[in-house]
């Protein structure tokens, strides 16, 4: 127990206290100006970030962020799971969409044994993905709001999100960590309460929408907090290798469901929303405008949902369904393999990249022909967006830099992996 | 009555209306979190007190869920741990709530609760109040209220924490820059009534549309905003801005000594919904309040309670203003806004004693002053 004045606590001049940040900030002026550590535990940094300002009065001089307070080794553990296995990994990766992370990493599976889900697989997995971003940018458009300080947004925000976790669960089993899509196809089709639910979504979510543009798009302080904060220029951002939202807000037409189309995505109809100013409030724009064009694809999806198996015809790398196993040996057979060793894969490595609500989610699959991955490294779109921020946030103040942290809608367990 | 028996009268209302205020306090706390739960599709604080109902079928029934709430919440202050951080300004760290509170509570010393009222066989004339009839009432109020920013700023500063240093700063800063629109918004009412004594205001509003806000409307409007600066509450709670500074000023307070600054917010909440009500919307005036002067009591707690009702509704939809934005809005925007109302205002009544106006004017006016 600390007792108040003893001499137990000592203070650390900013030499030490730089030694110890392991950050490498460039203090400019120690004596006139305050260092203030933001985080890891605050209100505003998302997560488990640190910050470490220089401070002026209020005027941000420099900031360094400090991450890794959430490191798990996502990446080493999974070269020691069958490529099946490491799958619920990529779950606990950004658990704001699992669905993109499984994606990713299914998708690059795929891809190095050489297979292609069904139609039917591919569009599930497009609706999917396409809630996964409305319920991830709800998260975000409710955290940013109450960042600042617009509480109301963020309860409305998760009262919807709790409607697509209901979903979710219908589907997987999970409200958050689904694991839903598997190599060659789903774990199970859809259940049939599946499509009136989200077609129920699809009827009052514009709605709702349009209350949380009422409260906020025309809001004169909420202009006053986001229009010109947190400026990026388009060439600034694309060498900072910004992507999603937050490269989209700059201007710059860069959707890999677009660029590089992966499930189907280049059978349906839409559009990228793109800022002009690069400001919290042109990200602000594009991400409410992302969610409108999720419905749109959302609904061109359930329209023309394909009949037909949801796992494509091969016991080497599918599991047989349940109802084989008590009369045909074979498919016990393979069962048994499938869970005991998994399957192996061909020597090679390849790169898959999704379009994930926070930008572009990458997934680098190396296989060395045995049933285990021999490296996985995953390019999160966090962990590079977060590095902009000392760009945009020198000479805002401080309430900016929440407002910045939350238009880069960063998910720290991505970050740290 | 001599001078001891007024201060001894005094007292004793004073000690009343403390009590009264003191719960008033708390179940603001509740209407807060009620309202606000309402507000956001949330259902708020059900569990602590409630009155069990006959139950009809499988449904239990509960009346009044979270009436005790606010009871639950003070226990729990009580026995918390205050630890006190290492290298405070130990004098300064242990004053500074009281300096919150205590000009939260002396502001209600001078609010006219109801008219010229027997109670008891006690004659409270002109009006019921902790000390009626000061005719510096409002000069008192301005006073108060300043000092109540000491202790945010001494806490602040005290804590030997960087965010609450930063908490006091803007609230220092934040302070100063609206307390002169609110200063001046105060003085439209004053020159209208010709009286600083808020009982003589009081009388001038009988009737609704004698009310002072249909008349000054952007004075109205500007106390009412300035209140809310003065306040620290949303959108103007900068200094204790949670997303940005996490508590600000009272960062490392806890237990009673953080809810020391949580009780001056509310019942500085209380007390200016009060003067608000006096100053615009006639204050105890109501009807039948001539025949009845008790119902003085109940209409002024209705217009506090709805004052405090837009309180919670615009903390719910707002964010918050930047710091410097703030000082903009009060320095470039309501400050020349209220000059302007002030001197026009003034303009008037000296053109109306001279009697140069138009009839259609005058007669105007004798409509609103009845």
């Amino acid at each position: 127990m600390i007792s108040a004045g003893s001499d137990t606590i000592q203070e650390l001049t900013v030499e030490e206290l730089r030694a110890k940040m392991g950050t490498g900030m460039e203090i400019q002026d120690p004596e006139e100006h305050m260092l203030l550590s933001m985080g890891p535990q605050h209100p505003s940094t998302h997560g488990v970030l640190r910050l470490l300002v220089e401070l002026d009065g209020e005027t941000i001089v420099n900031l360094a962020p400090d991450i890794g307070f959430l490191h798990t080794g996502v990446e080493k553990t999974m070269e020691s799971k069958t490529f099946t296995k490491a799958l619920v990994l990529t779950d606990r990766m950004d658990y704001l969409s699992p669905w993109s992370n499984n994606l990713a990493y299914i998708l690059a599976v795929e891809k190095l044994l050489g297979v292609e889900a069904t139609p039917r697989a591919q569009a599930i997995r497009v609706i999917l993905a396409e809630l996964s971003r409305i319920s991830s940018h709800l998260v975000w458009l409710g955290t940013h709001a109450l960042d600042l300080a617009a509480m109301s947004v963020f309860l409305y925000c998760f009262r919807e999100r709790e409607y697509l976790l209901d979903i979710y669960e219908m589907v997987g089993g999970q409200r958050m960590m689904v694991s839903y899509f598997r190599p060659g196809g789903l774990w199970r089709d859809l259940p049939d309460e599946f499509e009136p639910a989200v077609r129920h979504f699809l009827d009052f979510f514009p709605a709702r929408m349009a209350d949380y543009e009422a409260l906020l798009k025309n809001n004169p302080i909420w202009l006053r907090r986001t229009k010109g904060i947190g400026v990026i220029s388009a060439e600034d951002a694309v060498s900072w290798g910004l992507t999603g939202g937050s490269l989209r807000g700059s201007g710059v037409n860069y959707d890999v469901r677009k660029a590089k189309p992966y499930s189907g995505y280049e059978n349906y109809d839409f559009d990228v929303p793109l800022g002009q100013d690069g400001d919290v409030y042109s990200r602000y724009r594009v991400r409410i405008g992302e969610m409108w064009q999720s419905l749109r694809i959302i609904e061109q999806a359930l329209d023309n949902l394909p009949d037909g198996p949801v796992n494509i015809d091969n016991r080497k790398i599918v599991p047989p369904p349940r109802s084989e196993l008590g009369h045909s040996m074979e498919a016990v057979i393979h069962h048994f393999k499938l869970w005991t060793e998994g399957f192996d894969a061909p020597k090679g490595f390849v790169y898959q990249s999704v379009e994930s609500p926070r930008g572009e989610i990458s997934c680098y699959l190396r296989g060395d022909g045995g049933p285990k991955p021999a490296r996985v490294h995953f390019r999160g779109p966090s962990f590079v967006n977060l590095a902009s921020i000392a760009n945009m946030a020198k000479g805002q103040f401080v309430a900016d830099l929440v407002a910045i942290i939350g238009s880069l809608d960063i998910v720290l367990g991505e970050i740290d992996r | 009555m001599t001078p001891g028996q007024i201060a001894l009268r005094a007292v004793i209302v004073g000690f009343i209306m403390a009590l009264v205020v003191v719960t008033g306090f708390a179940y603001t706390t509740l209407l807060e979190r009620k309202l606000l739960a309402r507000l956001q599709a949330r259902v708020g604080p059900n569990r602590a007190g409630y009155i069990p109902l006959p139950q009809r079928g499988k449904q239990e029934r509960k009346l009044l869920g979270g009436i005790l709430q606010p009871a639950a919440d003070a226990v729990k202050l009580f026995f918390k741990e205050d630890p006190t951080p290492a290298k405070v300004d130990l004098i300064v760290y242990n004053l500074a709530p009281m300096l919150a509170v205590i000009p939260a509570i002396l502001i209600l010393a001078v609010i006219p609760w109801a008219g010229e009222i027997n109670i008891f066989g006690a004659k409270f004339s002109p009006y019921f109040a902790i000390a009626p009839g000061i005719n510096v009432g409002i000069v008192f109020i301005l006073a108060i209220t300043s000092i109540g920013v000491y202790g945010i700023v001494l806490g602040g500063w005290a804590s030997n924490s960087k965010y609450a240093v930063l908490g006091g700063i803007r609230a220092s800063a934040q302070m100063i820059s609206y307390e002169l629109a609110m200063g001046l918004a105060v003085l439209i009412p004053v020159m209208m009534a010709d009286s600083m004594d808020l009982g003589v205001i009081t009388a001038q509003q009988p009737h609704i549309w004698n009310w002072y806000v249909w008349r000054q409307p952007v004075a109205a409007l500007i106390f009412w905003i300035t209140a809310m600066a003065e306040l620290q509450r949303h959108p103007f709670d900068l200094l204790e801005a949670e997303q940005e500074l996490s508590a600000g000023f009272n960062v490392e307070y806890a237990g009673m000594r953080f809810g020391m600054f949580f009780m001056a917010e509310y019942m500085k909440m209380v007390s200016l919904s009060a003067i608000a009500a006096v100053l615009f919307f006639g204050g105890y005036q109501g009807p039948f309040v001539e025949q009845f002067p008790a119902l003085g009591f109940l209409y002024l707690a209705i217009k506090i309670i709805i004052g405090l009702a837009v309180m919670i509704w615009i903390r719910a939809s707002w964010p918050r203003f930047r710091y410097d934005q703030l000082m903009q809005f009060g320095w470039k925007r309501l400050l020349p806004i209220i000059v302007l109302n002030f001197i026009i205002t003034g303009a008037y009544f000296v053109l109306l004693d001279a009697g140069v106006l138009p009839s259609f004017v005058e007669s105007l006016h004798h409509f609103f002053t009845g």
